[in-house]
């Protein structure tokens, strides 16, 4: 029962542990450039514990000998405990809101004494192992509606309490389940439908409707003519494509405008509009609303730091050049002039310091860690691991992508971290976690698990 | 229970796992997924290479990101080099640096500091303390440094440098370099600091000058600016997102390190500027003596003067506005901006010119019955009666003699018009050095003028004048006007007979003349080739006037000194105002070693009244280095006494102290002339002069509007009007002046 099993450590993905290794090291230059000034004392600072490098040090020791438990554990722990764990992270979400504490304006920390731990981040671990225990159920047959449903309820569940305790940015990583689910064959219709719905939403807070119609009656035009011969075939084509057209010219032009107008609230319709970073043109200029004014002031500020962020963001990542200002060296996170540069905005001590080639290698090596995580994804024979393994994938992209794309302005602030890079224990133990658990059921890859 | 079916489960699955899997998943969902992977992989590429395009469009092909993070995260630290020190013809340092504090404060530090001992350090209130602190918080912010007291005087110094580290760290002492004046002496001369201004900003782009810097405003600080700059040094700072410098760039790989200012070494004997200011008090002129033989200025008086202290420092401010109001202008330079008529200075170069041109010869006698009778109207008078030749008109400036001299020069026959002979004299006068800029290097130098043929044209029309228009001309009255600096140089001239090097104060700069700015102090002006023979003449009749004549109050002992008297006639508005005593002169005669001249405004007699001893005692002091006779000490205490300054000086003060009483400062501004207190670098002397004239003007309204409301009072005879004959002024001469 006890007997050591001969096949330990011979199984494990020896390249995704080194890529871990290896970021987790450029996140603490990272957070090292960032923090270090000339006249500090390195080795003292590193050993006192009292700046972030050091304490991000300690956090790295502490999920390395987490990931020594996880890698010597069975891997069968994982798809029994699914479940449980599952659940107990939605009554850790659920208790936030009771005994939760406040930290950046959402309530979704719980103090831990050493650390304030966050369940929703936690949660992600959760919710991957449990949608891929429900998908690898023996009698899945994902192509009901039924399973549909119950595996998006799986996975946005957490999403749907996170929002409401106003930790939006977090509840959006949920979004990237879709991607596991779609490769375990939830139909791409639903995918494009969305996207194209969530572009059409987003395109319509964006610009203003006249642009708008235009641009969608040139889409149909040049739909049309590229299916003329299918048209001249059959008419079937032609009425799918004007009913689209017909659809999104009145969602645009008037679903939207009568939305913002009528049925939202003037705060919730600025809030959805700051969120892609416009001001609301539906807003009524001359009607004073006395009873938000302390609110609207608040979210102005809020929105004019968020502006801060970006535009120093921009400017440290921008003056990084080609070659960049080299490593210690960058004027503006040496200058504490980017709000937040140690935690969500750390990619600009790369951009600053190391410039295009830098950050470009960075994000190669994002890709290079996404793609084995796939291309281990694609190894397992059982539906389980490969399920959490795109689920892992997908939660990484997310998280760069949009860390990134915040950072480089293409994106609205959405506070999320850089994995790995960002400094942060509760975000460096979930990636831990993430990672190893993957790296654990990847080693028995050979057994079938469910 | 667990652990076994766990067990359980394991040896089942590595047992027979192959055939399992594929029950598991009916192949073709398997094979149409597996698909999918290429989909998923393709759109997170195609999101990684919008991130690199976005990238690139940031790093590589935008360039505003850079500049606007040199802007925010580097600062350029401009080092200022000590500025040069100045020294006189004996070594002696009269203008060098000195190191004042200003208090600086750290708001954000200020917890837990005794500030109840500042604000009595200070002199304030403990709420006057809590509003400067809010003052500057809200100028500065709470993190940086702020200027909390500017330019410590000697006590608060003395009071703070005992208990600073009380106040440590909230409060610090900044060093501050500023000027200062060993001698009280040569104000004028010397010239201050002040704060550069946009306009000067313009001119000086390429020097590297910014705003809140200091550059000389006047004097020799302003035309030797660049030698006694030096090189600013620059420094590249970090900086942070509240602004403060953290640590230099790239361990100041980029900086230049400062130069500082060359030193300077002039002409000028201090002490002779101190006494000459001294004889000078209480009188408005000047006096300037120059080193016949270098062009060195040895002296360079201009009365009233001021404390040159007085503009540097802690004081500054207030006695700035002082000074630019004082009606008796003490910042302004008599001895190059200010124009007189020479008077009869101005004989002798029409003796040269009459000699030099033949049409006389010094034993050409005129005789004096009581005035010039050649243009017929007896005009212009003259006091001593007989026949005089060449060296005994000069002695007893016989105005007869020059009319005819200069009568016989105009209507000379070589010449085949008026336009041509008053030419000729012309260019005798720019030879001599009048009638344009000298070149000298105090900064604000006037051209005085010489009427030219174009000028009587314009005024009476082609060939509509002669002579007879201008003859007031010849005893240096009328159209002519000239500078103090400009008779000195002329006496130099006369001196060294027939040539001059232009007047200046530097003799030379340590580290030589990089900006070539004393080459020109080099060259001799030849400029006529009147043979010694006729100096010989002009200096046998000026020496006369010291020896017997009427300079003899010049006379020093043992000195053989060559001098003339001036009385000259001038008119504010046309009404006339107490003559003008003018002096000038050489010595000694064989070997002259000081050309001086002097001026004393308005104060009525004659030239050699008051003008002469001064220059006597001047010429003593510099030949012989000091006065040792009690009773010519005597005489420099009596002539420092003696209140020549005119009466429409004092009224002009009066009424300025009662408009400052009855009209606050609040009027003075919204009249538009306390802009003079701006004091900054822009304000030329044409501003300042456009800045008093209106202050004059306004005086002037001010007391008609009192006229008006009190009939009864007596209205003023004289006007308060400028302290200087105005330029090209064109009234003639009423009366004859002789001496």
């Amino acid at each position: 029962m006890y007997q050591k099993n001969p096949t330990i450590g011979k199984g494990f993905d020896w390249i995704l542990i080194w890529l871990f290794v290896i970021f987790v090291m450029v996140g603490l230059l990272c957070i090292f450039s960032v923090e270090y000034r000339t006249t500090d004392n390195v080795i003292e600072s590193f050993l006192g514990f009292k700046k972030n490098y050091s304490k991000q040090l300690f956090y790295f020791i502490a999920c390395i000998i987490l990931a020594a438990f996880i890698l010597l554990s069975d891997s069968k722990l994982f798809t029994a405990t699914a479940n449980i764990s599952y659940l107990i992270g939605i009554v850790l979400i659920l208790a936030t809101f009771v005994i939760g504490k406040e930290i950046k304006g959402s309530k979704s920390w719980i103090p831990l004494g050493f650390m304030n731990l966050q369940p929703v981040e936690l949660c992600k671990i959760f919710t991957s192992l449990a949608l891929a225990k429900y998908l690898s159920m023996l009698d899945m047959d994902f192509r009901k509606s039924q399973s549909q449903i119950i595996a998006a309820a799986i996975s946005f569940a957490p999403a749907a309490l996170s929002i409401m305790q106003g930790e939006t940015g977090l509840a959006l990583v949920y979004f990237s389940f879709l991607i596991p689910m779609y490769r375990e064959g939830l139909p791409p219709g639903y995918l494009i439908t969305g996207a194209a719905m969530a572009i059409l939403l987003i395109a319509s807070l964006l610009f203003s409707t006249k642009v708008l119609l235009i641009a969608l009656a040139c889409i149909g035009l040049i739909f049309i003519y590229f299916n003329r011969r299918q048209i001249k075939r059959s008419t079937t084509m032609l009425a799918w494509i004007i009913s689209i057209w017909a659809f999104c010219s009145v969602f645009v032009g008037i679903v939207v405008p009568f939305a913002f107008k009528h049925v939202f609230k003037p705060y919730q319709a600025d809030r959805i509009f700051s969120m892609v970073g416009v001001d609301n043109p539906f807003a009524d200029k001359n009607a004073v609303n006395i009873v938000n004014l302390e609110e609207q002031k608040a979210k102005q500020k809020k929105s004019d730091q968020q502006n801060y962020n970006v535009k120093q963001s921009k400017i440290a990542i921008g003056s990084g050049g080609l070659l960049g200002k080299g490593f210690l060296k960058g004027t503006q996170t040496q200058g504490d002039f980017v709000p937040e540069q140690h935690t969500d905005f750390i990619f600009t001590s790369v951009g600053e310091n190391f410039g295009f080639w830098g950050s470009t290698l960075l994000m190669l090596m994002y890709m290079g860690l996404i793609f084995r995580i796939i291309a281990v994804a694609e190894r397992q024979r059982s539906t389980f691991s490969r399920v959490y393994a795109y689920s892992v994938a997908s939660i990484i992209f997310f998280h760069v992508a949009v860390n990134i794309c915040v950072t480089i302005g293409l994106a609205p602030v959405i506070g999320i971290t850089l994995p790995l890079i960002s400094y942060g224990g509760s975000s460096l133990l979930t990636f831990t976690i993430l990672i190893f658990i993957l790296i654990r059921l990847d080693a028995d890859r050979q057994m079938v698990l469910r | 229970m667990s652990d076994f079916l766990m067990l359980d489960v394991h040896q089942l699955s590595t047992i027979n796992h192959q055939p399992y899997t594929f029950n598991l998943q009916p192949p073709t969902l398997s094979v149409f997924n597996q698909s999918r992977k290429n989909v998923i992989m393709l759109v997170f590429a195609s999101m990684f290479v919008i991130i690199i395009l976005q990238l690139a469009n940031l790093q590589i092909f935008s360039s505003k990101y850079k500049i606007m993070a040199d802007d925010q995260g580097k600062f350029r630290k401009v080092i200022y080099p000590d500025r040069g020190i100045v020294y006189d013809r004996k070594h002696r340092p009269i203008l060098q640096n000195m190191t004042i504090y200003d208090l600086m404060i750290l708001p954000n530090k200020l917890k837990g500091i005794d500030t109840v001992a500042m604000c009595r350090i200070l002199g304030i209130d403990s709420a006057q303390f809590a509003k400067k602190v809010v003052d500057v918080i809200v100028k500065n912010g709470r993190s940086r440094p702020s200027v909390f007291d500017a330019l410590l005087t000697d006590e608060k110094m003395a009071m703070l440098n005992e208990a600073m580290y009380k106040f440590a760290p909230g409060f610090y002492l900044q060093e501050r370099p500023v000027r200062s004046y060993p001698v009280d002496a040569g104000g004028n001369i010397l010239g201050y600091l002040s704060e550069v201004d946009s306009n000067f900003l313009k001119k000086n782009i390429t020097e590297g000058y910014q705003i809140g810097d200091y550059a000389g405003k006047t004097g020799l600080e302003r035309t030797y600016e660049k030698v006694l700059m030096g090189q600013r040094g620059i420094e590249y700072w970090k900086r942070d997102n509240k602004n403060r410098l953290t640590e230099r760039l790239e361990k100041g790989k980029f900086d230049t390190a400062a130069v500082a200012g060359n030193n300077m070494h002039l002409a000028l004997d201090i002490e002779l500027q101190a006494l000459g200011e001294k004889l000078m008090a209480n009188k408005l002129g000047a006096i300037v003596a120059v080193d016949p033989k270098t062009g060195g200025i040895l002296a360079m008086i201009s009365s009233p003067t001021f404390e040159p202290k007085l503009l540097t420092g802690a004081t500054r401010k207030k006695h700035i506005a002082e000074l630019l109001l004082n009606p008796a202008l003490p910042l302004y330079n008599r001895t190059v901006s200010a124009t007189y008529s020479p008077g009869s200075t101005f004989k002798t170069l029409q003796a040269l010119v009459g000699l030099h041109e033949g049409v006389i010869k010094t034993s050409f006698r005129v005789a004096c019955s009581g005035a010039f009778f050649g243009c017929g109207n007896g005009k212009p008078k003259c006091l001593d009666r007989g026949v005089f030749d060449l060296r005994g008109a000069i002695t007893v400036s016989d105005n007869t003699y020059f009319a005819t001299v200069m009568q016989k020069v105009i209507n000379n026959p070589k010449y085949p018009s008026i336009d041509s002979s008053l030419s000729a004299w012309d260019k005798y006068m720019y030879a001599f050095g009048l009638g344009h800029k000298l070149g000298v290097d105090v900064p604000f130098e006037k051209s005085g003028y010489i009427p030219t043929p174009a000028f009587y044209n314009k005024i009476y029309g082609a060939r509509h004048w002669n002579y007879c228009t201008f003859t007031s001309v010849s005893i240096g009255q009328g159209e002519v006007n000239v500078t103090p600096i400009q008779v000195a140089n002329e006496m130099a001239f006369i001196a060294n007979k027939g040539w001059y090097r232009i007047p200046h104060m530097v003799d030379s700069i340590e580290g030589g003349d990089k900006f070539n700015m004393l080459s020109k102090y080099q060259d001799q002006h030849n400029t006529t080739d009147i043979p010694d023979s006729v100096f010989e003449a002009v200096h046998d009749g000026m020496q006369n006037v010291v020896d017997r004549g009427t300079g003899i109050a010049a006379k020093v002992p043992g000195i053989n000194i060559c001098g003339k008297t001036g009385t000259v006639e001038n008119y504010i508005h046309q009404v006339k105002q107490p003559n003008h005593a003018f002096f000038c002169g050489f010595a000694p005669r064989e070997n002259p070693r000081i050309a001086i001249m002097c001026v004393v405004e308005n104060s009525g007699r004659f030239g050699g009244t008051y003008a002469a001893p001064i220059v006597g005692l001047m010429i003593e002091k510099y030949l012989k280095d000091s006065i040792t006779d009690k009773t010519r000490l005597e005489r420099v205490e009596q002539l420092s006494k003696l209140n020549l300054i005119p009466p429409r000086i004092y009224k002009a003060i009066r009424t300025q102290d009662s408009m400052r009483h009855v009209r606050d400062s609040a009027y003075l501004v919204a009249k538009g002339y306390i802009k003079t207190i701006r004091d900054t670098m822009g304000l030329d002397d044409e501003d300042e002069q456009e800045a008093l004239d209106k202050l004059k003007k306004d005086k002037e309204s001010a007391k008609k509007e009192g006229q008006k409301k009190d009939s009864n009072r007596v209205p003023p005879k004289a006007t308060i009007e400028g302290v200087l004959p105005d330029d090209r002024r064109r009234t003639e001469a009423k009366d004859t002046v002789k001496n």
